[in-house]
């Protein structure tokens, strides 16, 4: 198009800009863990590793990441198992209520997060009549993360066709050889990146889980909303939220590795 | 084909094309499988949809139920007789009516700010940035969606605090209250607005605009009557996102909102401290009833059919 140079340029400088400013709250962030001050006051007027140390003497936090560690491991075992059934049942197959299955799948993520938070607050303690606790957390992060697996892979069967398969039954195979020597191997890199999403979406969520979280069940954004204002434990938050930065690189340069094969990330 | 079709090795069992005729090759358990479509099907679906069903879809149901209950304030016990109770507390309230449009003013100002910034993102990049410079601002775009939401969140707490950064730059801190939170939600929810109207907008060929420029529309033109019709349905989807994930969020305006509350916190005082579920159910259901009537009247105008 007959954009003038002018215009152009002010594109540049507006997306360059913005994007720039998205990642200076991060970056204070990154300052303010060796920042002397307690309170944050900007600019940091020395350097001090006083906070990193007493990070790595807090129990609590420690506890909390092995806590959410957990959780995200078994809520991803969970999505990747029932979201690449749902995708193959539904890439596969065509059946009565397929949309409403489809829709479904993305509901728990497409509602905001109180009402699906309340929703299954409610169904545990309401209904149920069980206590909230570890379990009730990994139940509610499966639900919402079955959708990122789901969408891997749909996309992948999509792509992949049906004839590699068809050639595998063809040549004798049954349906569970065709399944484990000829589908799975095609969607190993789909399942990385729905599982990894999973696992980041378990981990970072904080919303349903306040919601169904029992006592004592304190996860790493728990523990990070818990003790962020406490004044004294403020700074110790700082260096947990900066191994947290630096952690979400880590499937960033996956994803950029396996570029090819990722199909986009949600 | 006749010459390959009749030679010995076909006629053996288990050589055979034909699955119903197979030989010893698959297992009687696989045979029936292959043969049973239906049962296939069944068995891939029973277990994530009991849990999709038994999980999220008997919660939904129940919280309606719930919401036409109510507490006994004295034993505070849920009673389970049906009222209208609690949508009368809900209408007649003052506090919920402005809770309430203080989290529709919100989401609104937030999807309204981030659609203002990503549309001009989002066409820079798919339409002017070199493959190599767009490649490298996806990833720009991406990267920050991987950082916690937490951590996000604190980082502005951070900034806006007072002798914080932007005490600094001259240009004052708004203090936390709901300018903050506006500012907080804009920033974390903006990749997800950018994403969907830059997906749209590398699917307008460039055929397209160069055709209206060659007869002669000035770019004003070009940018009103062809690519921003083009681009309502990223535009919608984007703004869907922006407002319901606002709308869903209490936690920001715990951090940075001061002392003010958006329906979140009432929903999460209820169904804890104050220990009234059936009213905490009834509050849940305005978000869902916003979201259902948007929905609706955005499948009226068609933005959703090419979503």
């Amino acid at each position: 198009m007959t954009l003038s140079p002018l215009s152009r340029r002010v594109l540049a400088g507006l997306t360059f800009g913005v994007l720039a400013l998205i990642y200076v709250p991060l970056l204070v962030v990154v300052a303010n863990s060796v920042n002397p001050s307690q309170s944050m006051t900007w600019p940091p007027d020395g350097v001090t590793l006083e906070w990193w140390r007493r990070a790595a003497d807090s129990a609590g936090a420690r506890e909390a990441l092995v806590t959410s560690l957990q959780v995200a491991a078994v809520a991803t075992a969970l999505s990747l198992v029932l979201g690449t059934l749902l995708a193959l049942a539904l890439q596969r197959y065509s059946f009565f209520g397929k949309n409403a299955v489809n829709l479904l799948v993305i509901l728990p993520i497409a509602l905001p997060g109180v009402v699906t938070g309340i929703a299954l607050n409610n169904g545990f303690k309401g209904i149920l009549g069980v206590d909230l606790a570890l379990w009730t957390i990994v139940v509610a992060h499966a639900t919402f993360c079955i959708v990122t697996v789901f969408n891997n892979v749909q996309a992948r069967l999509r792509r992949m066709g049906t004839s590699l398969e068809e050639a595998s039954a063809d040549l004798g195979a049954g349906v569970l050889t065709t399944f484990r020597l000829v589908t799975l191997p095609q969607l190993r890199s789909a399942l990385l990146a729905g599982g990894m999403l999973a696992f980041a979406l378990s981990f970072d969520e904080i919303i349903v889980t306040t919601f169904t979280a029992g006592q004592g069940a304190t996860t790493l954004p728990i523990w990070i909303l818990n003790n962020m204002f406490r004044p004294n434990q403020a700074p110790v938050v700082n260096v947990v939220a900066v191994v947290l930065i630096i952690f979400s690189i880590i499937p960033v340069w996956l994803a950029q590795r396996l570029s090819s094969d990722v199909e986009g990330v949600r | 084909m006749s010459a390959t079709s009749s030679s010995p090795s076909d006629i053996r069992p288990g050589r055979t094309t034909d699955p119903a005729l197979r030989g010893p090759v698959a297992r009687p358990g696989s045979r029936l499988l292959h043969r049973m479509v239906w049962l296939r099907l069944s068995l891939l679906l029973s277990a994530p949809l009991a849990w999709m069903l038994l999980v999220y879809v008997v919660a939904l149901a129940a919280l309606l139920i719930t919401s036409l209950w109510s507490v006994d304030s004295l034993t505070s016990e849920i009673d389970r007789t049906w009222t209208f109770d609690n949508f009368r507390t809900l209408l007649d309230n003052e506090v919920y009516r402005t809770v309430t449009f203080r989290t529709l003013g919100v989401a609104l100002a937030v999807t309204v700010i981030d659609v203002a910034i990503a549309l001009p993102i989002a066409f820079y990049m798919a339409k002017i940035a070199s493959p190599r410079v767009r490649r490298m601002l996806v990833v720009a775009v991406l990267t920050p969606l991987w950082a916690s939401y937490l951590v996000k969140v604190f980082s502005w707490r951070v900034v806006l605090s007072e002798g914080g950064l932007a005490d600094w730059t001259g240009l004052g801190s708004p203090g936390y209250g709901l300018t903050a939170v506006i500012i907080t939600q804009a920033y974390i929810w903006l990749p997800y607005v950018i994403l969907p109207i830059f997906a749209s907008l590398e699917r307008v060929p460039d055929s397209l605009l160069e055709a209206a420029g060659d007869l002669g529309a000035p770019s004003g033109m070009v940018m009103r009557s062809i690519v921003f019709p083009l681009l309502v349905p990223g535009i919608v989807a984007g703004a869907i996102f922006s407002f319901s994930l606002t709308m869903g969020d209490y936690i920001t305006v715990n951090i940075v909102g001061g002392a003010n509350q958006m329906l979140g916190n009432l929903v999460y005082i209820n169904a804890g401290a104050a220990n009234n579920l059936p009213l905490a159910a009834a509050i849940a259901m305005i978000p869902i009833v916003v979201m259902l009537v948007l929905l609706t009247a955005i499948r009226r105008t068609g933005a959703l059919d090419n979503l």
